[in-house]
């Protein structure tokens, strides 16, 4: 069977078209995320969706927009809470990641334990992506991606330096609640094909290669979302001809990316010519 | 849009007093005027007021006693328009080193915020005349890291001036550079006043770079101790002989408040 053949699968269509959707949010909210020192915000994040999935379950509901419900009260709530009584980000990120899971573990315990589905939501599952849930994760990421575009400047002023960006009349504590929305969303829209466990990898890892190669922003941008999506094409087709966890398997092609990345860059650095400044050159031609 | 008279002061603050922690006088009823073309130089020791002086003039500080007027509207009730016209360079920006921007990013960043919408060829225009001023048109690709930090030091500035600010404000913008460094900061810094017309406000612990460039001088520690002449207050012995006694003062002031701080926060053992 070829790649090409592949495609001929319903679900495995719907896997890549979601996938790429997927990546694209991913790496543009997480190069913020990323610059900011917030790496493990997209971690926490996760583990309260996954908080708001079991209230879903719990109460019959479909999780998917009880994560997304959670998910945004949790990050404005804490958010809040980071700007009124000055908490350490990495603390807020501690705090979110406990209450999320705690929660979620007292309700599985409550409901007699784990379910099928939500077992599919921590490991991520692309057999489960209906084609409703294509079309909404397509939507939402058109959606996140036109804010980010109109913001992005200002994002990026944010991210370099707030207190310049405030002072040049940005309003800085808008622009931050956006932002922590959008990433809200973008965690709970990739929860169904990374899982819970590995979202954070497919927010990270893209970005931080990507950085590695030392361009401007734009060009940065541009970098980590193709590797994002070559991770994520890559991993589902590899998942498929190895039979292995998708979600594994695209995290995985991020981590190999990362570290050619950066065995290509040492490589470089070593065979790079030394340069012979004037001034030696001048003494060695008095010896 | 604000109607901004070229006969108003650039600044005028009256009677200002701040108060930091609601507890510590950090501004005691500081008045002055800044006409336009003026390069003021702001001195005093570490923790006299300097830096809440200019967070007030920005408007980042909100709630002190009295007036602060720029262009001859008060800050608090036009920030967003009066920021239009002033560009700012901190003490301490505190910037992520690893960045991924380019110069030509970054300095494109102080056309953000209060001046509104603004044409790609504008911003391009702009930001490649503010990279001329400083004399980094060659560096324009690269990283803002990979630059020594009297070139980052420059690039801020073109940051601040790229919107054609009316006046420009640098907190001690020399601070940790080394002096051949400085010496070409400090040309541009006379260039930028004397060629491009803006108004600045320089606050420097380097008296002698201050007397050499500004045309005025405030002293101030906590209170106004002068303004005036630049050449009044370096050619008056008796004012640089109380400078550093005032300097001193602070500094034990500063250490009985910290102390005083301290041990109202740690727990008693």
């Amino acid at each position: 069977m070829t790649i090409l053949e592949i495609l001929e699968f319903g679900f495995m269509q719907r896997a890549l078209i979601s996938g790429i959707a997927v990546a694209a949010i991913c790496s543009a909210i997480g190069l913020f995320l990323v610059l900011r020192k917030h790496s493990l915000f997209g971690d926490a994040m996760s583990h309260v969706a996954f908080g708001g999935l079991s209230i879903g379950l719990f109460l019959n509901l479909y999780p998917i927009w009880t994560a997304y419900a959670f998910t945004i009260i949790a990050a404005l709530g804490i958010t809040k809470m980071t700007d009124s009584i000055k908490i350490p980000p990495d603390s807020s990120v501690a705090i979110l990641l406990s209450s999320g899971l705690a929660v979620g573990i007292v309700l599985i315990s409550l409901s007699g334990g784990f379910s099928l589905d939500l077992f599919s939501f921590l490991f991520g599952s692309i057999l489960l992506i209906s084609t409703q849930d294509t079309i909404t994760i397509v939507f939402l990421s058109i959606a996140i991606l036109a804010i980010i575009a109109i913001m992005y400047r200002r994002l990026m002023y944010i991210t370099f330096d707030e207190k310049q960006a405030s002072v040049s009349g940005i309003n800085v504590k808008l622009a931050n609640y956006i932002f922590i929305v959008l990433a809200a969303i973008t965690v709970v829209t990739s929860i169904r094909l990374v899982g819970v466990l590995l979202i954070s990898a497919l927010i990270v890892l893209p970005n931080i290669t990507a950085i590695l190669f030392g361009k401007g922003f734009k060009k940065t941008a541009i970098i980590s979302t193709g590797i994002a999506i070559a991770s994520v094409v890559s991993g589902i087709v590899i998942s498929y001809f190895a039979n292995i966890a998708p979600a594994g398997a695209i995290v995985l092609t991020g981590v190999a990316i990362f570290l050619c990345t950066i065995i290509t860059r040492n490589i470089r650095k070593s065979i790079r010519p030394i340069k012979i400044t004037e001034p030696y050159l001048h003494n060695r031609s008095q010896e | 849009m604000l109607n901004m008279t070229s006969a108003s002061p650039i600044v005028e603050i009256d009677h200002l007093s701040y108060w930091y922690d609601s507890s510590f006088l950090t501004l005691d009823n500081i008045s002055f005027r800044m006409e336009q073309g003026d390069l003021l130089g702001i001195i005093g020791p570490n923790g006299a007021g300097k830096t809440t002086l200019f967070s007030c003039i920005l408007g980042i500080l909100t709630d002190y006693r009295g007036t602060v007027k720029l262009f001859g509207k008060e800050i608090l009730k036009n920030r967003k328009a009066l920021l239009s016209e002033v560009g700012y360079v901190p003490q301490h920006a505190s910037i992520e080193q690893s960045f991924p921007a380019n110069i030509e990013e970054i300095i494109s960043f102080g056309l953000l915020g209060s001046i509104g919408k603004y044409s790609r060829s504008y911003a391009k225009d702009q930001v490649l005349k503010a990279m001329q001023i400083v004399g980094l048109t060659d560096k324009k690709n690269k990283r803002f890291n990979e630059l020594s930090s009297g070139q980052q030091q420059r690039v801020l500035i073109a940051k601040a001036m790229v919107h054609n600010p009316r006046l420009l404000i640098l907190d001690e913008p020399t601070s940790g550079i080394d002096q051949e460094t400085q010496d070409r900061f400090y040309e541009l810094i006379r260039k930028l006043n004397a060629e491009e017309k803006i108004s600045i406000i320089l606050s420097s612990h380097d008296l002698d770079a201050v007397s050499k460039l500004a045309n005025k001088v405030a002293c101030i520690n906590r209170k106004m101790h002068f303004h005036g002449d630049a050449k009044d207050f370096f050619g008056d012995e008796n004012m640089l002989k109380t400078y550093y006694e005032s300097a001193m003062q602070t500094h034990l002031r500063l250490h009985q408040f910290n102390t005083k701080s301290n041990s109202q926060q740690l727990p008693s053992t």
